[in-house]
This record gives structure tokens, sequence and C-alpha cells, in this order.
């Protein structure tokens, strides 16, 4: 929330009461100004027997200690960018639905969705409506979220993924507004602003009660529970290995005992990027000219089922332009950054131009983890996390030549 | 820092290869007389004549590889990505009650930064007289305190809501870890800027992309919550907030911000998503209940369990568990050998505290009876952890968080643990 207008009222006094505030800050570390000295030196006496005391029956402690300084105006409102719900924090600006199509589709398509549906485990940010009492609620910001100044806080601060803190005022109200209108709660002409705000009703806003356990439980407790006889049979309801989704151990203790060599310490300490070292290793650098290679059919189709992550930013074939991604058409034995006409981040650029190529091994390296192997990149996927996959869309790519 | 996992059961494949099918006569054999003179006694063995490291082979030192199973662990399918995502303690291989910092689970939303001591910030803004930024020097330099307690994820358990779902208390219990800190309360540093008499809430918020915030009753901040430097005695590990991050005792994780660089005094609760998208627990009937602060008392048998099954055969077992409140101190834990049916005390290690684990044992005779295993855990104000079917008579199946209801294991015979729902 920002509070340094009400905490420096008027510019001038307050920059006045600031600098007195900071002196005396100063000062008071080494020799406490004239007119604090009498209740700073009390106190510095008793400042040992408080702090004992709070320790002792946790009572909060009087004493001042002088550490610290005073923030300055430019700091707090550097950091004091929360949004409360009746709308404390928000700053001057609008963004229309419009507008925020376009800004989602570019910011965060990549994991929720063109339309705020969500992509793989990525959260949906849209629909759900009516289904909280169902057996899987579909909790989005439409049939979940009770206030939009989350939304707007949210984006704001923590989004998108990867590059937080990076959207103007408007985009956020943009965006916001986007999410409304994919939630069916605003019309496609709608615009959102720090004047609109608080009229936007949420559907779910009188779903939530505060904790009552100490009433709705009140029978957990039982002080003095039962110990023998306490129910007449017990049967297997449910197993968990029926379900079978634990996560396999490949280091399980008797394997690491039986035989504690490489095998099992690599297991625990080189996992870190396994898709791109596998990749690397896999992939000849002399299959850098895939031209002439050729293609497995079956692996190239399914490469395109993988490409559908891929499609909301990246298009091939016919006609294929750049979208939030560049056109991806002969891209595999390219140059980094082939594209001439796409706005690309500079360390990709340099990286082309030190004449380094898309052969499958970088590919697999950077589809494995965009971030890692381009710092800077602008694509926001995360990456692809099976190796099968990689290899996959790598062949879908080389029948793009 | 984690494995990577393909596949399914944990224990089972390595447990029926380690123990059952090679060790066959091993098992129920370890009262018997030895037949043979055992070599590890009678031979000199490598260790007994040859020399071992010198003292700087690690300066700092990791666990010996015949424990590098003892780790944490993923589970892939729970989250989109590893970078907003969270990891297990390997509680079913602990014993005691600290968590060593090194297998404490993590819980991340935009990945674990990295962030110097001299780079630290923590600004106390808001209905403050003074607002104030402190270094990590000037934190070092106010009186501070020590204090044990467990973390607890809000989700921990949560997987099992529907039904017993993950094979192993690492992974259906992991969410969990107990470390002795040390920091500065909270309330001197409130003290310091001032607290207006309008404050009724502090806003706590972490320096990472995520800007994880939550709110806090004024009440809370003034009480225990501690501004953390050190954990088990050393700086805080860059998965638990290096160089510091907020302690909130007895409540959920989530509120116990990594990477701590603001408390905004408030009037009211900010309502970010962590406080109403998240970590809010929808009932039965739709509604949801927020503000589900406090943790529960819990406990689980740690072992024998899916990933720590029975090995040694019949005859003395050590049956062992962690209990703990965030109401306060365990005054007791019951274990059921037959699923509920009848209960006896278990033996507690130390006397329990206030928001901290405190380890249970019960030492029992096991003849390869099939057994299922239970605990139930007291505390100070009279709860007993609810079995899950008193939980969703009230719950439901979709609260997600706040899951603390009884856990059973069903040993088998051959020693093997598996993790069932029981009537």
């Amino acid at each position: 929330m920002s509070k340094s207008l009400n905490l420096y009222g008027g510019v001038g006094v307050g920059l006045v009461a600031l600098l007195t505030g900071a002196y005396n800050f100063a000062d008071r570390n080494v020799t406490p100004m004239p007119s604090d000295a009498p209740k700073m030196a009390a106190e510095a006496d008793t400042d040992f027997m408080l702090i004992a005391a709070a320790q002792a029956s946790d009572a909060a402690a009087d004493g001042k200690f002088g550490l610290g300084r005073p923030a300055l105006p430019e700091e707090v409102a550097a950091w004091n960018l929360d949004v409360a719900p009746d709308g404390t924090g928000l700053p001057v600006g609008s963004g229309s639905v419009e507008d925020g199509e376009m800004l989602f589709s570019e910011n965060c398509a990549v994991c929720h969705g063109e339309f705020a549906e969500g992509v793989g485990n990525w959260p949906k940010l849209a629909g759900g409506e009516g289904t909280l009492a169902d057996k899987d609620p579909l909790k989005t910001v439409g049939s979940y979220w009770p206030y939009l100044s989350t939304v707007w806080d949210y984006v704001h601060r923590s989004m998108p993924f990867g590059a937080a803190q990076t959207l103007s005022n408007d985009e956020v109200y943009a965006i916001t507004a986007y999410i409304l209108f994919s939630n069916y709660l605003v019309d496609d002409d709608f615009v959102l602003s720090n004047e609109n705000f608080l009229e936007v009703e949420m559907p779910n806003a009188d779903g939530f009660i505060v904790d009552d356990r100490e009433e709705a439980e009140k029978h957990f407790w039982t002080a003095e529970p039962c110990m023998e006889n306490c129910k007449d049979s017990v049967e297997i309801t449910m197993r968990a290995a029926v379900l079978d989704v634990t996560p396999e151990e490949e280091g399980a203790a008797d394997e690491a005992a039986a035989e504690p060599t490489a095998a099992t310490e690599e297991t625990q300490t080189a996992t870190a990027e396994p898709a791109q070292e596998a990749a690397a290793e896999e992939t000849p650098a002399a299959e850098a000219t895939p031209a002439a290679a050729s293609i497995d059919t079956a692996l190239a189709e399914e490469g395109e089922n993988v490409f559908k992550k891929c499609k909301a930013c990246h298009q091939v074939g016919e006609g294929a332009t750049n979208k939030t991604g560049p056109v991806l058409n002969g891209v595999i034995g390219a140059k980094l950054a082939h594209v001439e006409d796409f706005r690309y981040s500079k360390t990709i650029v340099e990286m082309g131009e030190s004449g380094m190529v898309w052969d499958e091994a970088n590919l697999s390296a950077f589809l494995a983890k965009p971030r890692d192997f381009i710092s800077g990149t602008k694509m926001s996927f995360a990456g692809l996390r099976k190796e099968d996959d990689i290899k996959a869309v790598i062949e879908y790519l080389k029948t793009f030549p | 820092m984690t494995a990577s996992f393909k596949g399914k059961t944990p224990s089972r494949r390595a447990f029926l290869k380690g123990s059952i099918a090679a060790g066959g006569a091993v098992f129920g054999a370890s009262a018997a007389k030895a037949a043979e003179p055992d070599p590890l006694i009678t031979e000199v063995q490598d260790w007994a004549t040859g020399l071992g490291d010198g003292v700087d082979a690690t300066p700092y030192g990791l666990p010996i590889k015949y424990e590098s199973d003892v780790i944490r662990r993923n589970v892939e399918w729970l989250t989109a990505d590893t970078i907003s995502s969270i990891n297990f303690t390997p509680i079913h291989a602990l014993d005691g009650t600290i968590t060593p910092q090194g297998c404490a689970f993590e819980r991340h939303h935009s990945g674990a930064i990295e962030l110097r001591k001299e780079d630290y910030r923590l600004m106390i803004n808001g209905l403050v007289d003074t607002p104030l930024v402190f270094t990590y020097e000037d934190l070092e330099r106010f009186p501070r305190e020590n204090h044990v307690y467990f973390c607890e994820c809000a989700a921990n358990t949560g997987m099992e809501w529907a039904g017993a779902q993950l094979n192993g208390a690492q992974f259906t219990h992991g969410m969990i870890h107990n470390m002795e800190y040390t920091g500065v309360p909270l309330r001197t540093l409130l003290n310091e800027a001032g607290v207006q008499t309008e404050g009724k809430w502090v806003y706590v918020e972490g320096a990472d992309a995520s800007s994880n915030g939550r709110s806090i009753p004024l009440e809370k901040a003034l009480d225990d919550v501690l501004v953390a430097f050190k954990a088990n005695g050393e700086a805080l590990r860059k998965e638990h907030g290096y160089p510091v991050r907020l302690v909130v005792p007895g409540w959920e994780g989530n509120m116990w911000v990594k990477w701590l660089r603001r408390v905004e005094v408030t009037t009211q609760a900010i309502q970010s998503r962590e406080e109403t998208s998240k970590y809010t627990d929808t009932l039965a009937n739709g509604t949801s209940r927020k503000w589900t602060w406090v943790m529960d008392a819990k406990s689980v048998v740690t072992s024998p369990s899916p990933q720590s099954p029975i090995k040694h055969g019949h005859g003395p077992l050590v049956i062992t568990g962690l209990a703990w409140s965030g109401r306060g101190a365990i005054t007791g834990v019951d274990v059921s050998l037959d699923g509920g049916i009848n209960w006896q005390p278990a033996r507690l290690a130390q006397p329990g505290t206030a928001k901290a684990l405190t380890r249970f044992y019960l030492d029992v005779e096991w003849n390869g009876e099939e057994m299922f295993l239970q605990s139930r855990a007291r505390d100070e104000t009279g709860y007993v952890q609810p079995s899950k079917a008193q939980l969703r008579e009230v719950r439901g199946e979709n609260s997600i968080y706040h899951n603390n209801c009884i856990q059973t294991w069903w040993v088998k015979p051959n020693g093997e643990a598996e993790n069932v729902e029981v009537s």
C-alpha cells in the first residue's frame, strides 16, 4: 500500500521532517541529539534489563536500539507495491480487454493458454464456475478468487514467470481486464482503470469464511481419547500401491548399499540438467547439417504433437510468420537468431554472430533449459522436460527445411 | 539437489531386490547362532590396516556416500516446473528431531535466489512512526534468541485427502522440517520503527521474483515471530531463504517468508494471491475457509514405513515417528498396531516442546504379524489428532491443505509396508 504520502504529508514539510529524522538516526548511533539525550541515557541502563525481561516473560521490549536508518520515500515507493481489496495502493492507470488480449498472448499464454485455459500443469485462470462443491473443483480467477485486487497485485509484482515486474501499470490493467473477459465477467469493449476497479464484482467474493476450526471441530478436543476396543473391525478400503503414482527411487537404499559406486552417486549429483547432458552426448555434432539426413516420420509425427506447446508463440510451414516467437522454418542448421526481421534478445544475436548454429546438440540443450542456454532469452517457456519430446520436436522441425 | 525419478512404487522393488530376494536366509535369522566365523571380524579389513582421509579432505562435509539415498525427493507430476515446486524431507530415514538443513524440504515460487548479505535490506514501513531500513549487519546487533520450531507446508499430506496415494512417509508427510533458529524477534524490529495504534496487521514479503507475501495479525507478529538468520547453528541455506527468513511458529510454512525484505504495518489483510487463491481450504459445500494459519496436532510413524520396511526379521522392533502441534506442546502419542482398535502410549524421547517436533518410540516384539500401524498425537490444548474419516466429515475431500489425519501403514508378514486407508 502506498502510505508514503500519508507518512510524509506535504512535500516541503515532509522533506524537512525526513532530513531531521535522518540526521537524528545517523547521529544517534554515536552521540544522541541533545533533545534525545536524557531519554536515551535513561534507556541505556535499562535496555539490558528490558531485554532480559522480554526473553524471560515473552513481553514486548520498550527500548529502542537506534539501529537501522529511516527509509527514504523513494525506497518505500519502490517496494511498497501491494494492493489491498479496498483499492489502497492501486496506481492511476487503465487498460482495455483488447490490449490485454495481445499482451496476454505475448506474456502469459505460454503457460496459461491463449484463452487463460491453462497449459499442462500450469494454472488455469478461466472457467470452473459452479464447480467449487464438485468432486474436483476448478479454482480460477472467475470461479474462486474473491478480490480483483489480488489479480492486479499478483500480475504486477510476480508475473510473468521469469520476468516479474516488467509490465507497466497500464499493461497490468489490460491483462487483468482480459482475464476478466476470459471469465465472461466483462464485455470485449471493457476498459479497466483505477476509477472503475472497485465496481467489478467477483463471483466468489462471498465464498469465504474465517477459520472456524475451534467451533466446527470442537469435538477434536476430546482430551481423553479411546484406548481399547475403539471399533469392531478394520478393513483396508484403499491402497496406495493400486493407484501407483509414487516416484520410484533410483538410488534406493538397498541398491546404494549394494553398489555405492558411480551409478548411484551420479543419479543424485548430476541430475540438474539430465536432458541437456544426455542430449548433448547422444547427438553428434556431425548431424549439424540435416538437410540430407533422412527423417524419421513416426518420430516427426510425435513431434507435431509436442509442438502444440510451442504453437502459442511459433509458426512453421507455408505462410508462417513471426508471432511472439520467430518463425521456425529452416531453423535446423541455421545460425542462432536466423530470422532477420525478428527482434531477438541481445545474447542470442551475439551467439549467432559468433558462428553458433542450431545443430541438434544446441537445440536440445536450449529446449531442455532455455534460460540456462541463453541467459536473457525472451522465450518464457520453461523447457521440455522429456528427452523424447525434445528429440521428437527436433525431428518435426526438420520437416520444415 | 533432488534426484529425478521415473516410474512408480519406491520401496517395493528395491526392497525385494535388497532384502527378501537376496537375503531370504538372513531374514528371520538374526537371533540364530552364527554358523561360520564372520570374516569382518576374523580377517583384517582394509580400513583397519590402511589410512583414511586427511582432515581437509572435505572442508565442509557431506554425509558419507553410503547415505546417499537420504535425500530430498520431488514428485514430478505435482507441479508444472521445479522452479515453482516443492520437494520432501526424507523423514523415513531420519531420527531425533532436528532436520539437517541439507535434506530439509524446499518450496519455491520463483526458484531459490542467491542474495548476498551485503545486498540484503529489510524495510519496515506502513503505519509506523519511522519507516526504517536495516542491513544484515544491523540485524546482528539486536539481542537475539534461539528457538526450535517445526515448519510444515499447509499442503503436507494434501495428496491424501481423497485416498491413499503416495507410498512413503517422505511423500505423505515430508513437507516438514524442524530446526533451531537464531534470530531477532519481529516485535523488536517493529518496536524500533514504532507501530501506530491503527496498525492491526503486518504484511510480510520476500525479495525473490514471486514477491511471496502474507498478512499476519499484529498480535502474532508481536508474539513469537522471529526474523531468523541462522538455522541449526549455521547460516540459512539458499533454499531456505539465505540470508534472512521469517519464522512464524506453529503456522503454515507459506507464511515463513524467505529472503524477507519488507514488513508493512497495515489496517487490513492484503489478501494476496497466497492467502486467497491458495492456502484457503474448500469445504464440501464449496465454501472455503480462509486464514487457517495454525497447523493442527499431527503425527506419523516414520519407521517402519513403505520406504523403511522391516528387514531384520522377528524379535525386537523399534517403531518410531514424529509428532507436532502448532497450538503448543505434544503431551502424548498413542500407537495402534491394529488399525485403531486398541492404542498404547508411545514413549516420548523428550518431553514435547511448543511448536516443535517430538520424537516418539514404541519398542515391541514383532513375530511377523500383519500390522496396521497408526499414531495419534495429543497436544497441550486437549486436541486429539483425528482420523481421516473424522476430518472428511467436517471438511470434505477438496480441502487440499491442513490434512492432519491419522496415517495407516499396512506392515505385511515379510516386513514390507504400504500406505493404506482402513475402515
